[in-house]
């Protein structure tokens, strides 16, 4: 079953932070959820195929052309942080 | 009548023969949120200026014999996880509270170029994320039919809009019955359209392979309405579809329509008081002619478990985007992967972040096969039972929740137990099918909804079963439970 270390790690991946609280509330949870997920293992999918869609559409492609216009101006207006014109960001590499 | 409590289609015919204007219905629809929405908590924020402006513009257009549409100087309600240029759209999150689109959803631009008056956007889980509207920032939206209940969810604020009359039609969205559940528990009509057949353009995203937006409406005919209106191909949206084809299935009369109860759906865990309402209603269609034939969706008992595994995985995988970066709620930190952690964790609900981890869970390395690809191979089990019914029937109805509206905090310390909410309505989005939700009776004055699912594409033919199941308002004494 899902352990604490597990819950640490899988937030990690999913960049959040969790208090202690959190942490050991969600172990407790998604260990009853995943008991009850588990019940999937009695259904026979040997013959099934893993179906991602069911529209049946595949290699929905268009021209590479520029469509939208979008405005700089308008696109920045909820950036938390700005420089010239780009998205300021905390530095990428050491 | 109060003009707010006009349907689509009269609205729409008092407009055309001038008995009323566009004003005057958005008028009152403002006055009925004044009155009632401190208590109810549908919308979470209006467009009062912008609405009266649509409303003068639709009142001049319809003066010069110009009106765009059948919902031209209509007002109408949306869903807040949709993007409307110029708006606050938050998904009911802390993360996007100060949000303002850049854009607009497709649907909007539809709705726009219809006419209509778009006159705010309404309270949901966040993200769309939950059953009962409790997981919105923005406080829970209470049930019209009794304030100490849920409106249901994720959908809440739009069904509690339009059944108490603050806007005469709304926007939801679906994904595991987030329009049909609120539908079912306020007593309005939602409908799930055919996946593929409404734009998710401009959708904040939670399940991509699962979501679609829909209309809650006062009557199955004006959801045909609005439908016709949202649906469309878009190439904007690379998983919609051609939706001419929702218009060559020939309409048959009653008396040549099979319909498909499923007997696992009203086995264990359905309330007696909403099983007698709904065998009730199938009853009457037996006595109007319709054939009715008891089937089995063998595969049922594994569709929620399928759906809480491939949900939280797209979901996991749709909100990385929300990384205080581009935009929304951002936390300072020493470095940036701090920034991303302050950020999310202080940004997300509980509800979220526990979705984020299953999905993220689900879908790791070592895990993967027994979850994700395994409920992928579930999903096709589920769609091939529909398949299957539908050779043999031409409608599935049964109820759409197993219960009626629960009181607020009943259900919010088990996540488990508020998922369980959802078992009658979530295959339908694992399939793609069109499903509605529709008044078929009240118990003790809380709403009950008769659930209709058709196969792939039949959404019109759907929508003309819905006109004859539904219960007209104020039809109390016609199903009932004891």
């Amino acid at each position: 079953m899902i352990t604490k270390k597990d819950v640490d790690h899988v937030a990690e991946l999913a960049r959040l932070k969790l208090t202690d609280a959190e942490t050991e509330e969600f172990t407790q949870e998604l260990g009853g959820i995943l008991g009850y997920i588990d019940e999937m293992d009695q259904a026979d999918t040997a013959d099934m195929e893993i179906v991602s869609q069911i529209t049946g559409l595949s290699n929905v492609t268009r021209v590479d052309e520029v469509k939208n216009k979008s405005d700089r101006e308008n696109l920045l207006a909820n950036a938390p942080a700005q420089k010239n014109g780009a998205i300021l960001v905390k530095k990428v590499f050491e | 009548m109060n003009l707010n409590e006009l349907t689509i289609k009269v609205a729409s015919e008092k407009l055309k023969d001038n008995k009323i204007s566009s004003v005057e219905l958005t008028e009152a629809c403002f006055t009925q949120i004044e009155k009632n929405d401190k208590d109810i908590n549908a919308f979470i924020s209006t467009l009062k200026d912008e609405a009266m402006e649509m409303a003068k513009a639709s009142d001049v257009r319809r003066a010069k014999g110009e009106s765009l549409s059948q919902i031209d100087g209509v007002p109408i309600a949306v869903k807040d996880n949709m993007c409307m240029t110029g708006t606050k759209t938050t998904a009911a999150s802390k993360i996007l509270e100060n949000f303002t689109a850049p854009y607009d959803a497709t649907v909007i631009i539809k709705l726009k170029n219809a006419g209509a008056v778009i006159i705010g956007k309404t309270n949901l889980d966040e993200f769309a994320m939950g059953s009962s509207t409790e997981n919105s920032y923005f406080g829970v939206t209470k049930n019209p039919s009794d304030l100490s209940r849920v409106a249901g969810g994720s959908s809440g604020g739009s069904a509690a809009a339009v059944a108490s009359d603050m806007c005469i039609a709304a926007l939801g969205s679906d994904t595991g019955g987030s329009i049909r559940q609120p539908a079912s528990f306020c007593g309005v009509v939602g409908f799930k359209p055919t996946y593929g057949t409404v734009s998710r353009y401009g959708l904040l995203a939670m399940a991509s392979s699962l979501d679609q937006i829909g209309p809650f409406t006062k009557t199955a005919e004006d959801a045909e309405i609005l439908f016709d209106i949202i649906k469309g191909y878009d190439e904007k949206d690379s998983t919609s579809v051609d939706t001419s084809k929702t218009s060559t299935l020939k309409p048959k009369t009653l008396n040549l329509i099979k319909i498909g109860v499923p007997k696992e759906y009203f086995a264990e865990g359905l309330d007696p008081e909403v099983k007698k309402v709904i065998e009730a209603k199938i009853d009457e269609l037996k006595e109007m002619g319709a054939q009715i034939k008891e089937i089995s969706l063998a595969n049922s008992k594994y569709a929620l478990a399928c759906y809480y595994v491939l949900m939280p995985v797209e979901v996991a995988s749709n909100l990385g985007r929300y990384d205080g970066i581009k935009y929304g709620f951002s936390a300072d930190g020493e470095n940036l992967l701090d920034v991303y952690k302050n950020s999310r964790s202080d940004g997300f609900g509980a509800e979220v972040k526990r979705r984020i981890i299953l999905g993220t869970y689900t879908s790791s390395s070592g895990y993967i096969d027994q979850y994700y690809n395994k409920a992928q191979k579930v999903r096709s089990l589920i769609e091939d039972d529909f398949k299957k019914a539908f050779e043999e029937v031409d409608f599935i109805l049964g109820p759409v929740v197993p219960t009626t509206a629960f009181k607020i905090g009943e259900k919010s310390k088990d996540p488990l137990s508020m998922y369980l909410s959802d078992i009658y309505t979530i295959a339908v989005n694992l399939a793609g099918l069109p499903a509605a939700s529709v008044p078929a009776g009240n118990i003790d004055g809380l709403p009950v909804g008769l659930h209709i699912i058709g196969p792939q594409l039949s959404d019109l033919n759907l929508l003309n079963l819905a006109k004859i199941c539904e219960s007209q308002k104020g039809d109390e004494d016609g199903i009932q439970g004891a």
